[in-house]
């Protein structure tokens, strides 16, 4: 489904992500842990299609297709999506509004004509259940005066409405209490299925307590160092970070 | 009574009104005042580039051509209005065409008896009263050359009085049509008088019917809100290309009266606009709103001023801009809070979206407060549309195309829903959204 090779790219003349490596095959859950720095966010940023990120070398191919040399639109409409570290409030664009246009122009992009309204309504209310998101949430302007744990939740309603075969959640944990936690974990295991991949991105272990992964891999300076299974990610709760760091350097 | 004479500068539009004003309308009172606002106008002269009032709107270059004075012309008809209407618009019709009442192209029926909506030149005759009490009582000929000038000048107009205690049920729309074969500049004259506990609705559309050629138009507008009264003003300017207008609206609250205004301009060459609005008395609202959508060379300058005269009265203004190609815009919001204005709420934003690097706005705020207990704030931001935003839709599928639209539709979502009637927000959501997506 994704394929990273050899990838070097950074912002503003530096260098962050230095030859990155890694495959997601369909279903697969990889986490992608790191210590503040070692470039999480630039990568998850990177594979969004962010512009001010400047890609030197290496290759992305997501099911089959460079996705390098797609649009950030384009890279929604192929089935990518991002669950934002920090989503954006926009005043005046309601949720609904904008992910009927989403939808829509996704549609558009694979030939298919505008969704039923009532098709589109049902979807909006099964998927609100979900994530346990009050139907006035979704009325309401994207992420305007939403608390932290809301704005988390809405991203995932926005994953769950689009339904993307690769999803990126950039430390979706950071910030939510235990509750807002379960009910966004929750939210995403229900969307896992044997086509759909995720690469969950995030600090602590805390999350994959709740969202499991067939991989860990830890990212420092740039490159992945280690990779194991989800047990990896225990030891590095126990441990820390500082044991990885001394390993990257006796080597 | 046609007064058709070239006319370019001060001195000229000053001498011609000596032949003038005796084709003017208005009973000894009116011609009185006519007489003290040409001398005004001679004293203040059309306003040059150093007047600060007048810094970023060149008027001088808008009277460098010669132009025919159109002085009380009968309006022309046998047109249709219906493109001139607004679609699901109940409403009472009025037309001015160039600046003159048609009584043919309006439609008045059903309006309660009470209530007048007729020419001013009928008004001049049939309500002296009404006249010496609100004509060119809040528009100072001496405060501005072009009050001073449309009131020596202006032979007709609207005028509308809604006694005391009345409801007027469906909003009046006013529709001021221009059509001109050469340069010509005109004077419309508006008074809007509502009584004490009455309620009104006005929408004013600005439209060009047929104009090959550049039209001034100088116009003023004075409405008196009376104790406890509630007026809403909508003004829609969606002028052609040449429709030049200096636009001055005057409004003086009684106590206890609510005054809400918003003016959203979509289209027209060069447009002034100034706003006053006096509060005279305790405890009125006031809410100035304004919307602008410039493209081309599109020259736009909201001037507002609110004088807060009296205790416990609050003032809102938000006005907000996007701009594109070379288009230039002006927002300069002036507050006085005089000594007596305690417990004066009053609040000012001016927001701006520049899309194109060759737009420019100015915006200046200026308060001046002499009472010291009162709560008073001004913002201001002008900037691009917001990347970050603008990364998080297309993250979620949608094209550039439809993500900045959809931005400036929120951008400009909060001024749109202060306008209260439906088939008229509707109408202008149609209008920008046809203008954004040029």
């Amino acid at each position: 489904m994704l394929s990273i090779k050899n990838l070097r790219a950074g912002i503003e003349g530096k260098e962050i992500i230095k030859g990155f490596n890694l495959e997601v095959k369909a279903g697969e859950v990889h986490a992608i842990m790191g210590p503040n720095g070692s470039g999480k966010s630039t990568l998850s940023n990177i594979l969004a299609g962010r512009e001010d990120y400047l890609v030197s070398s290496g290759e992305v191919s997501f099911n089959g297709k460079d996705l390098l040399d797609m649009s950030p639109e384009d890279r929604a409409r192929e089935g990518l999506f991002l669950a934002f570290q920090y989503p954006i409030e926009i005043p005046g664009v309601s949720n609904i509004n904008f992910l009927k246009t989403a939808i829509n122009e996704i549609r558009a992009y694979k030939g298919l004509g505008p969704m039923e309204a009532k098709d589109f309504l049902k979807l909006i209310k099964e998927k609100q259940a979900l994530v346990e998101l009050q139907g006035s949430l979704a009325g309401r302007s994207v992420n305007e005066g939403f608390s932290g744990g809301e704005k988390k939740r809405n991203e995932i309603f926005q994953m769950a409405v689009l339904e993307p075969t690769l999803a990126i959640l950039d430390e979706t944990d950071s910030g939510l209490d235990i509750d807002a936690l379960r009910i966004v974990a929750n939210g995403v295991n229900k969307l896992r299925s044997a086509d759909r991949s995720f690469i969950v991105i995030t600090h602590y272990q805390r999350l994959l307590d709740y969202i499991v992964p067939d991989f860990v891999h830890v990212l420092y300076d740039g490159v992945i160092v280690k990779s194991g299974t989800k047990e990896l990610a225990l030891e590095l709760e126990e441990k820390g970070y500082d044991w990885i760091k001394k390993e990257v350097v006796e080597a | 009574m046609i007064a058709a004479e070239k006319i370019s500068s001060t001195g000229k539009l000053v001498s011609d009104f000596e032949e003038v004003k005796k084709t003017l309308p208005g009973n000894s009172f009116v011609q009185n005042i006519r007489q003290k606002a040409i001398e005004s106008f001679a004293e203040l002269g059309i306003p040059a580039r150093k007047n600060e009032e007048y810094k970023y709107s060149n008027v001088q270059k808008l009277f460098a051509d010669t132009v025919t004075l159109s002085v009380a012309e009968a309006p022309f008809s046998n047109i249709s209005i219906q493109k001139y209407l607004i679609p699901n618009l109940d409403a009472h019709t009025v037309v001015l065409a160039n600046g003159v009442f048609s009584e043919e192209l309006s439609s008045l029926k059903n309006l309660d008896k009470s209530i007048v909506v007729s020419s001013l030149q009928n008004a001049f005759e049939k309500h002296p009263e009404l006249i010496e009490k609100c004509f060119s009582k809040c528009a100072d000929i001496n405060s501005d050359a072009f009050i001073a000038l449309n009131t020596a000048y202006a032979a007709d107009g609207i005028f509308i009085s809604v006694p005391d205690n009345i409801l007027v049920e469906k909003p009046i729309h006013i529709i001021n049509l221009i059509a001109a074969k050469e340069s010509t500049l005109f004077f419309p004259r508006n008074l809007f008088v509502v009584g004490k506990n009455a309620q009104v609705q006005l929408v004013e559309t600005f439209e060009t019917h047929d104009l090959p050629v550049k039209a001034i138009s100088d116009s003023v507008t004075e409405i008196a809100v009376d104790e406890n009264a509630k007026v809403q003003y909508y003004r829609l300017q969606n002028d052609c290309e040449n429709g030049q207008q200096i636009n001055t609206v005057c409004a003086s609250q009684q106590k206890n009266s609510h005054f809400d205004t918003n003016t959203v301009t979509l289209s027209g060459g060069w447009i002034r606009n100034n706003l006053n609005i006096a509060l005279n008395g305790e405890n009125c609202e006031t809410h100035l709103n304004g919307l602008f959508i410039t493209s081309d060379t599109q020259h736009v300058d909201n001037h507002t001023l609110v004088d807060h005269r009296k205790p416990h009265c609050e003032s809102n203004q938000t006005y907000k801009g996007i701009l594109d190609e070379k288009s230039t815009g002006i927002f300069n919001g002036k507050i006085f809070v005089q000594r007596d204005a305690q417990k004066t709420n009053a609040y000012q934003s001016s927001k701006n979206i520049l899309l194109s690097d060759d737009a420019t706005i100015n915006t200046k705020p200026q308060l001046e407060i002499y009472a010291d207990d009162v709560k008073c704030s001004h913002g201001s931001s002008t900037g691009k549309i917001d990347d970050d935003a603008l990364f998080y839709l297309r993250a979620r599928g949608l094209g550039i195309a439809s993500a900045r639209k959809l931005l400036l539709h929120a951008f400009v979502n909060d001024v749109m829903q202060t306008i209260r009637i439906n088939a008229l927000r509707e109408y202008l959501e149609t209008l920008i959204h046809k203008k954004l997506g040029e």
